[in-house]
């Protein structure tokens, strides 16, 4: 009993919760901002590198080369090390305007330079998944190689990758935590200050409120979807 | 082979690999002439039919179209494509566009027509293949013979010259047939419309054709007008594959 009540005590503090929430709210935004740009330049730079992929002809094996590298290596490495790089390298770079930029600038690059990779790898499956004819029947109307794409196949593309693409946005706005250890001040890092020095851990458990609140919707948003769809193609069918 | 032909090809051979579809193609097609293409599947119906629209590309041998030459790599493949309107098998159209949108895209991206102007003249086709209560529904809401007419006036939508059609009732139920090759006719009968279709429907190319083509393992072997190919074939494979085809009941 005794234990048990220490554990509310420490985690789950009525006064410390009320204490805390102000600044761990004040942090949030920063997560908030930090998850909204980011999104926006990941679905921008992830359709542009999906298209180079997928580009055809020997001319365009170079591109092609360095869509492919770029996608290996920002998915393969963990986002904490990319943070480390971008925001404590870049800096000491000493260039002038690389170098110069806020911690929260070197947050949303380097969650952009992660999530666009593994965004590229669902556009790139909704883009194959469009078949083939569709394209032909827009190219044999006179459509060129960019109108096909860019009125009959990405759009198709889209609709089709929407529930996994939620599904990475709910990854990246969780992961707008661990900027954190570049030091900037959102909502974890805030927790971790009350924690320090208050030496309770309701801090955090306000933090984790708040991202939960935020990912219930998207996830039940995503389930809508892929159920209306289901139910769509399963009308098709018949 | 006279001057006027509108679509003439010379030795065309087309390989996909190590297979040879086409084997030394000769064929004339005349303005304002409809030339149906028999044979069995896999003869090589189709892929002559997307050769002459460059969705092929061709190994050997020539093919002109309209006066120009097509096979020399100088051509500009998309002026070209809006001089053809080909259909498909499957139709084709765009599930995410509506029937109006399906019809317009060309006009408006590649004639760069107005909207107001393309939906006009959509409208029009529409109403043509009397579909024109259908003009904001999407395909999948459509019958395939519905569909299928869509996309024939997709392709009418950008006045092309030249029409090709893939074996466009095949993906058919039989009572959806009539009405898809009813709109066929009405194309050479009010349009003179220059037409290579390639068709297991041996009764209509019988009635529509001014010539047709049997092919058998990517050559053309037997050609003429469609009363001497049906009812008096010289080649034996001719007479072998149309007599499979009244066994199957489809003459």
């Amino acid at each position: 009993m005794h234990a048990f009540h220490e554990v509310l005590k420490a985690f789950f503090s009525p006064q410390s919760f009320r204490v805390a929430l102000p600044d761990v709210w004040a942090g949030f935004q920063v997560n908030l901002k930090m998850m909204v740009v980011a999104e926006v330049l990941v679905l921008i730079f992830a359709l542009a590198i999906a298209v180079i992929r997928g580009l055809p002809g020997r001319a365009a094996v170079p591109f092609r080369i360095v869509a492919i590298v770029y996608t290996d290596v920002f998915r393969g490495t963990p986002l904490i090390l990319v943070a480390f790089l971008v925001g404590l390298g870049l800096p000491g770079l000493q260039l002038t305007v690389i170098s110069s930029q806020s911690n929260f600038v070197y947050g949303i690059t380097a969650l952009t330079l992660v999530y666009t990779a593994y965004v590229t790898e669902v556009y790139r499956a909704g883009i194959e998944s469009v078949h083939g004819s569709q394209r032909m029947a827009a190219r044999s109307l006179g459509l060129s190689y960019w109108q096909a794409l860019r009125y009959v196949v990405i759009p198709q593309a889209v609709r089709r990758v929407i529930p996994p693409l939620l599904n990475d946005f709910i990854g990246l706005q969780k992961d707008t935590a661990l900027v954190a250890v570049i030091g900037v001040t959102e909502a974890a890092l805030q927790a971790q200050n009350f924690s320090n020095k208050n030496f309770n851990f309701t801090s955090y458990v306000v933090a984790a409120v708040f991202f939960i609140f935020l990912t219930i919707p998207l996830a039940r948003f995503t389930d809508h979807l892929i159920a209306q769809r289901e139910m769509r193609e399963r009308a098709q069918a018949v | 082979m006279s001057s006027s032909a509108f679509v003439e090809l010379a030795g065309v051979t087309k390989r996909f690999g190590d297979l040879v579809v086409l084997r030394s193609v000769d064929l004339s097609v005349g303005e304002h002439q409809v030339v149906c293409l028999i044979g069995a599947s896999g003869s090589g119906k189709s892929t002559l039919l997307r050769c002459v629209n460059l969705l092929e590309r061709i190994e050997e041998g020539t093919i002109v179209v309209d006066g120009q030459t097509i096979t020399n790599g100088k051509v500009d493949v998309n002026a070209l494509r809006r001089k053809i309107g080909i259909v498909f098998q499957a139709y084709n159209l765009f599930p995410h566009m509506t029937v109006l949108h399906n019809v317009t895209l060309a006009p408006r991206k590649v004639l760069d027509l107005s909207r107001a102007r393309a939906e006009a003249s959509a409208r029009e086709l529409l109403k043509r293949i009397g579909l024109e209560d259908k003009a904001d529904e999407y395909p999948d809401r459509l019958s395939g013979g519905q569909q299928q007419r869509v996309a024939i006036a997709r392709a009418l939508a950008m006045n092309p010259k030249l029409m090709l059609l893939d074996e466009i009732t095949s993906a058919l139920d039989p009572q959806l047939v009539a009405e898809v090759l009813s709109l066929v006719r009405s194309l050479t009968e009010e349009m003179g419309m220059t037409m290579i279709i390639a068709t297991h429907e041996m009764s209509f190319a019988r009635e529509i054709a001014d010539k047709v083509c049997f092919l058998d393992a990517g050559v053309i072997l037997e050609e003429g007008p469609p009363e001497q190919i049906f009812t008096a074939p010289q080649q034996e494979r001719t007479r072998e594959f149309l007599a499979r085809i009244i066994e199957a009941g489809r003459l």
